[in-house]
């Protein structure tokens, strides 16, 4: 199963500062390792959000409204991305606890997002975490 | 953390650990049966302390420890013989520190061992294939049997008898090299195509374990290539791999029914699979390696997949490397395809010569593609009579109910126009 990788941005990768020698090697060493294993589809880092775009549909079948970076919210945005295609949901935990902390001064964060691959299991899946959330709310 | 919840970690642990550690023990005591009961116990060792004592700093590393230290006293219990083993023994007790990254490369050695160990020649196919999965792959005896459509202990027994196989040929766990590394890394990669094959041909939807061989082959293939990057068919088989895996959404109709490649929307392709079959190609090429069966094999799927759509194909361009091919792999079933790609770059009045020049190969009968293949070309020549008959034979021959049906459609729709 592919799980994306999700890196968080900070204030110190928005600011479209490089990430410190330290840390390039630590991140080069754990790519590495993920390739190694055969695990790694890909991986990328983003420029800041200052050199994004945004296209928002505020009115629906109307034009879009495209907006210009920089944008404010830094912890909803993203840094960079690792695909991995793994095994179990464990297994993709454990490689991603195996990541070096991508962003120092506590700012770092990194979020699993499982990739559909079948729509048959994407239902499955689905109908699973709607009744997850059902019985949350009983 | 719960204790359950330690477990799923550790479950997670495992499956990236585990190769490795049978992979390292296996050198030291030599047997791939004691390495896999030997790690085994320091799974077991873990999933004991680690819910009350928190998991260690290094994981992997920890397991490896207590896994070598066991594989040590064992050798030592054993009253060793051998002066030898001592010294080795000796040896890797000096070097193990809870520091994975200095024997980083030793790792890597040790899984090419386990491989070599795993795929030898003296093992019948099969027995390859499942000891593989066991050891290399991780997967559970209960979960190759059902991939491979049979009962439990029928794999437990076909495991069993392999491990016992490697003792009794006296099998040496290494890496061979010269002339020697290259036949039998012609039987690793023989094994690991076969896994793929296996779960390739599966169409899903009854079997959901199958594809996992699929996935599991590519792994393997993806980690070859990384510790044996000087082989150019290992990256052969790895582009091969990842190009076929690309269609695999696409070959497949909404009943189940298989889709041709020709006829597939390739839209559905994974690009970013068919992305990884060309890096894999272009790193034969950046070796100045030569192409071997796996790599020209790799080098058309590689062409189908660059044309946007089916009428794009470089139906010449493929038909070289069919040659080329044939030079390489001479097979009946490589010479069928030649005669797929000629008719289309030339004509299939130039493929049908080649195909009735099949017609009697004992290898092909029974094979029901040698009847679709002729059939198909009937067809384009206007003889659907023939085509017909052809179909229908084609169908009698495959034991696969889609498929019969699908042949049988065929054998219809030639005569009704």
């Amino acid at each position: 199963m592919l799980f994306m990788l999700i890196v968080k941005a900070s204030q110190n990768s928005e600011g479209g500062n490089l990430p410190s020698p330290e840390l390039n090697e630590a991140m080069s060493k754990y790519n590495e390792e993920l390739v190694k294993a055969g695990v790694r589809v890909a991986a990328k880092g983003l420029y800041p959000s200052s050199n994004g775009i945004r296209i928002s549909f505020p009115k629906p079948g109307e034009k879009p409204v495209v907006t210009d970076g920089p944008f404010t919210e830094t912890k909803e945005l993203i840094a960079g991305f690792i695909l991995i295609d793994v095994k179990s949901r464990e297994e993709a935990i454990e490689w991603a606890m195996r990541m070096p902390d991508p962003q120092g001064l506590g700012e770092g964060q990194i979020e699993l997002r499982q990739v559909i691959e079948d729509p048959i299991m994407f239902a499955r899946e689905a109908a699973k975490l709607r009744k997850k959330s059902e019985k949350e709310k009983l | 953390m719960t204790t359950c919840e330690t477990h799923r970690t550790i479950e997670g642990i495992w499956t990236v650990e585990s190769a490795k550690i049978i992979a390292g023990v296996a050198r030291i005591v030599q047997d791939v049966s004691i390495a896999e009961d030997l790690s085994q116990e320091a799974l077991v060792i873990a999933l004991e302390k680690w819910p009350e004592s928190g998991i260690p700093e290094k994981p992997g590393a920890w397991l490896m420890t207590v896994a070598k230290r066991r594989a040590i006293d064992l050798l030592r219990r054993n009253k060793l013989r051998d002066q030898k083993y001592v010294e080795i023994s000796r040896n890797i007790e000096s070097k193990m520190k809870y520091d994975y990254d200095s024997i980083d490369e030793e790792i890597n050695d040790d899984l090419l061992r386990l491989i070599f160990t795993t795929c030898h020649s003296v093992l019948s196919r099969e027995s390859r294939v499942a000891l593989t999965l066991k050891l290399l792959c991780g997967l559970k005896t209960v979960e190759i049997a059902q991939a491979f459509l049979v009962s439990e202990s029928t794999i437990a027994q076909r495991i069993v008898r392999a491990k016992r196989t490697l003792s009794a040929s006296k099998v040496t766990i290494e890496v061979p090299d010269g002339p020697e590394l290259l036949r039998r890394l012609s039987s690793v990669l023989e094994v690991i195509y076969l896994m793929f094959n296996e779960g390739y041909v599966a169409t899903g939807g009854e079997n959901w374990i199958r594809p996992t061989l699929c996935y599991e082959a590519i792994r393997l293939g993806r980690i070859l290539a990384e510790v044996l990057p000087g082989e150019p068919e290992v990256h052969g088989l790895l582009a091969l791999m990842e190009i076929q895996a690309s269609r695999f959404k696409a070959r497949i109709g909404t009943s189940g029914e298989p889709i041709l490649l020709m006829d597939q929307n390739r839209a559905l392709w994974d690009s970013l699979l068919i992305h990884r079959g060309f890096s894999a190609l272009k790193r034969i090429e950046q070796i100045g390696g030569s192409y071997g069966p796996y790599s020209l094999q790799a080098s058309i799927a590689a062409c189908h997949a660059r044309a946007r759509t089916a009428s794009e194909t470089d139906w010449q361009g493929i038909s070289a490397l069919y040659d080329a091919l044939v030079q390489v792999a001479p097979s009946p079933i490589v010479e069928l395809n030649r005669a797929v790609a000629i008719s289309m770059a030339y004509g299939p009045a130039s493929g049908l010569v080649i195909v009735d020049a099949l017609e009697d190969d004992p290898f092909l009968k029974n094979y029901h593609l040698l009847p679709v293949v002729r059939g198909d070309l009937l067809v384009k020549l206007g003889r659907n009579e023939e085509a017909c008959a052809e179909f229908k034979r084609a169908a009698s021959f495959t034991q696969n109910k889609q498929e019969r049906t699908f042949l049988l459609k065929r054998a219809t729709d030639c005569v009704k126009i």
